[in-house]
């Protein structure tokens, strides 16, 4: 068997991951990166998205939000504010919270006041990470 | 002394009450493993996150960020993280005389002093003296994360508009179900704890060998509002937690000296029972001995 990886994801929640995995994959902040087992330490953000990690052939598929993540002695830790299981997604909650958030990104814009667009941007985006996990878990 | 029905009144007044306090204790135990809960479940997150940071800033100067920019202090600005609800014991008392003494302290040395006040009780003690900034009530009872993200960014704010040069935080300080005390710690700007364990300080020294992306500047312009959060965060836990440990004591005693009470008032009553009957007895003699006569 290939050398494994200790992935843990920590939420202020509490870890809601910590277990030996082959592969793990997540939105950095250039973009996908995968991390292997005895990867050089390494310091990233995090975005919105989705995390993936395989294990023994299964894989399986976390909505995160925003954060950061480091890699040191064969450990990777991400710390972030929230994440979920796939099948932990609240569709319908995720479907009310995409309209309420494209609703209030058209107000925001026509006011033109960027704080509330950032926060509309930011909950529009968590909304749709979550409904995409979510559809390909069915 | 008082009448018998004046005592039986008392008694089963003084009944009512501990009934109340002695559910209050029972509600508090309650809420009180809940919130020691949500307290461990944060700790994995701060214990990660301060080695990130200590990591991170091993290798940088402090001076480029302004949210650890090291001024002259001309304004504090003291964060006061008290319970929205009273009946705690001393509790907020405690709280609020550590904040009155650090305030005293700097208005000795002649700066001003403006104040935030997160919980009701905080606020109701200092808003006569009209140095309240702002005010967060009601939210004690079940915040999340992003309550004391807003309460951080507005702190950040008004910092990096040389409002306010220096902040403290005072809260009350979990230490078992039996202490909680007052806790004072300055919350910008930000100083990373230097040394910590061997395993951060570890860490540290290999942080060189870091890939960054992007590069660490950036990710310390990230890390640090995050940081405020997270230290919001955990006093405003910690506070919770001791909110319903004094609580807990505090019913507790209040109990336990209802039923000291009863007891006392018991023994009164059961006296004045017997110096009725004694009476009534005497006239009845009196009387029989009169008919005799």
């Amino acid at each position: 068997m290939a050398e494994k990886i200790t992935l843990e994801v920590v939420t202020p929640k509490g870890a809601i991951v910590s277990d030996d995995v082959d592969i793990v994959s997540a939105p950095g902040f250039a973009g996908e990166f995968g991390v292997l087992a005895n990867h050089a330490p390494f310091l990233s953000t995090i975005k919105v998205g989705t995390l993936r990690y395989k294990k023994d052939g299964s894989e399986v598929e976390l909505m995160i939000s925003g954060g950061f993540c480091e890699v040191s002695n064969n450990k990777i830790t991400f710390l972030v504010e929230s994440a979920e299981h796939g099948h932990e997604i609240d569709v319908d909650r995720a479907l009310r919270a995409k309209e309420r958030a494209e609703k209030r990104l058209l107000q925001a814009l026509e006011k033109q006041e960027k704080f509330d667009r950032t926060r509309a941007e930011a909950a529009l985006q968590r909304a749709m990470a979550r409904l995409k996990i979510a559809q390909r878990q069915q | 002394m008082a009448s018998l029905k004046d005592v039986k009144t008392k008694i089963g007044g003084v009944k009512k009450t501990s009934q109340i306090t002695s559910a209050m204790n029972m509600v508090a135990a309650a809420r009180l493993r809940g919130a020691q809960q949500k307290m461990e479940d944060f700790r994995p997150y701060t214990e990660k996150f301060n080695g990130a940071m200590t990591n991170l800033s091993a290798n940088m100067e402090s001076g480029q960020f302004p949210l650890m920019e090291v001024r002259e202090v001309q304004t504090v600005e003291i964060v006061i993280i008290t319970s929205d609800r009273g009946l705690c014991g001393s509790f907020n008392a405690n709280i609020l005389k550590a904040a009155e003494k650090l305030m005293g302290q700097y208005e000795a040395e002649g700066k001003k002093v403006s104040l935030v006040c997160v919980g009701k009780k905080g606020n109701a003690y200092f808003k006569k003296r009209g140095t309240v900034r702002k005010a967060y009530t009601d939210i004690m009872g079940s915040f999340q994360m992003f309550n004391a993200r807003s309460i951080a960014q507005d702190i950040a704010a008004n910092f990096l508009a040389a409002e306010s040069d220096k902040v403290h935080v005072i809260y009350g300080k979990f230490q078992s179900v039996a202490v909680q005390r007052p806790e004072v710690e300055v919350l910008l700007p930000v100083q990373p704890e230097a040394g910590g364990s061997d395993e951060t300080a570890e860490a540290g020294a290999a942080a060189g060998d870091y890939i960054y992306e992007p590069s660490p500047t950036e990710i310390m312009d990230v890390l640090l509002p995050l940081y405020m959060n997270v230290m919001i965060y955990h006093a405003m836990l910690e506070t919770g937690a001791s909110e319903h440990a004094a609580r807990m004591t505090a019913m507790d005693n209040a109990t336990r000296a209802c039923r000291d009470m009863i007891h006392d008032l018991t023994l009164l009553y059961n006296k004045a029972r017997q110096a009725g009957i004694t009476a009534e007895l005497m006239d009845i003699v009196g009387g029989a001995e009169a008919l005799k006569g």
